[in-house]
């Protein structure tokens, strides 16, 4: 239990200086910025209790919107897929009840896995847009950075859970 | 009473959800507004601690193109000076009363230890705050033109409303004829901004400078901006300008601040003139 607590602060915390001190410089094509600190939702264990995963989700997006200076739009985006990662699990697994403690992103096969990854990121993605645009004229380009940040996103995602994570 | 609390147990995680939605979202509003946004911003002394530290890690790569941008400012600004010694000593000097003299701008200088130039609305954040007297609207330059406005302060540290804003509206001239127009971004181009509010009569071509205006209480008159890239006019009016900037707000690293001793007085007598 106390391993689950540091293994979680750390990766909470090392996603967040990954992301704001080199991935948020990286300017692909002049704009694509990856955001996979989102790993960090999805790696949470999953259980009963969502109180404090909606919290730490919360404060994950706010982190970094302190050190990006965007109001509020991780917090909004970061939660929301916190919110719908249990529903939108048991819609791609089509399983109503999970053995919630032994549930490992790296147990289920790897094509759901990727569905499931794919959904919320692209989600995400299209909250953070566009909340940033913040305007309906702008709606060409929200879904072409969507599209185009949620594939960066998703392949160094892939890449981090396969290299740093077990599969026991 | 019974059902209320039965309700909330049990929908309390979807009530949370909607609270805590309702605050980030509270604060994106904020945010979008200009003069409101107080408490989101990475003026602090965690982030910027965190990023202080991460830039003098940084910072060593970029000091062979920080020693030219000094080099050639101190070249010019010796070149400005050996211009005053001629004009002093010939015979139609002016006698400064050097009791009367004022000194209107005072600079201090900062390090930018954050840049962001991808987003629609950039902000920077600066290692200088309100324990070196700096507060909110004092203007940000370097050598080569205008880096922003600073927006929200802490002790330590202060962020800055970059030019690359689309909030970010500045007072700008055309240095030949003196027609006033305001700066402003589209958020395309990190090193094109767009001129807007020119009148009709000024003639504008390809090629000249734009420098500030000094018809706010921010900036001095004549930093320099940039160059007319292209003109679009038609009907009679301007449609679009587009300036090319001096700057290369991708990689800038020293920056003057602009403190204006005046502001207040000018301000003061500028609402008193309006509310009469």
């Amino acid at each position: 239990m106390n391993k689950l607590i540091f293994s979680n602060t750390v990766r909470f915390i090392l996603l967040i200086l990954i992301q704001v001190l080199v991935l948020n410089h990286i300017n692909l094509f002049g704009y694509l910025n990856p955001m996979p600190y989102i790993v960090w939702v999805l790696l949470f264990p999953i259980r009963k209790n969502k109180t404090s995963f909606l919290l730490l989700s919360f404060l994950l997006g706010l982190t970094l919107d302190f050190f990006s200076n965007s109001g509020g739009i991780h917090a909004a985006a970061t939660l929301f897929i916190a919110f719908i990662r249990l529903p939108l699990l048991t819609i791609v697994l089509r399983k109503n009840d999970f053995d919630y403690y032994l549930f490992n992103l790296r147990g289920i096969s790897f094509s759901k896995a990727i569905i499931f990854i794919s959904l919320l990121t692209i989600i995400h993605h299209f909250i953070v847009f566009s909340l940033v645009y913040f305007n309906f004229s702008e709606i060409i380009t929200i879904l072409n950075n969507t599209l185009f940040t949620s594939i960066f996103t998703i392949i160094l995602s892939l890449l981090g859970i396969t290299l740093f994570t077990n599969k026991k | 009473m019974q059902q209320i609390i039965y309700f909330i147990r049990k929908f309390r995680f979807f009530l949370l959800f909607i609270l805590l939605e309702t605050v980030a979202l509270f604060f994106t509003i904020q945010h979008h507004s200009y003069h409101s946004s107080k408490f989101v911003n990475s003026a602090n002394n965690l982030t910027g601690g965190i990023y202080s530290q991460a830039i003098s890690i940084g910072e060593f790569f970029n000091l062979k193109s920080e020693n030219k941008r000094l080099i050639d400012e101190n070249t010019h600004l010796k070149n400005i000076l050996e211009q005053r010694k001629l004009d002093s000593s010939s015979e139609f000097k002016t006698q400064i009363d050097t009791l009367n003299y004022y000194q209107k701008y005072n600079y201090v200088f900062a390090k930018i230890i954050n840049n962001s130039y991808s987003k629609p609305n950039n902000y920077l954040t600066i290692n200088k705050g309100s324990k070196q007297q700096i507060n909110t609207d004092l203007g940000v330059i370097n050598s080569k033109g205008v880096i922003g406005v600073v927006k929200n302060v802490s002790s330590n540290f202060a962020t800055v409303l970059s030019i690359l804003n689309s909030n970010s509206k500045i007072n700008v001239k055309l240095k030949n004829s003196s027609h006033f127009g305001t700066m402003t971004w589209n958020g395309e181009e990190t090193n094109v901004i767009q001129l807007i509010d020119i009148p009709r009569q000024a003639v504008v071509k390809e090629g000249d400078t734009i420098i500030t205006g000094g018809k706010s209480a921010i900036f001095p008159e004549g930093i320099l901006v940039g160059t007319i890239k292209n003109v679009n006019f038609e009907n009679n009016q301007y449609k679009q300008i587009d300036i090319q900037l001096f700057n290369d707000m991708t990689s800038i690293g020293y920056v003057q601040i602009i403190k204006n001793l005046q502001r207040e007085e000018q301000l003061n007598l500028e609402n008193t003139t309006e509310n009469e």
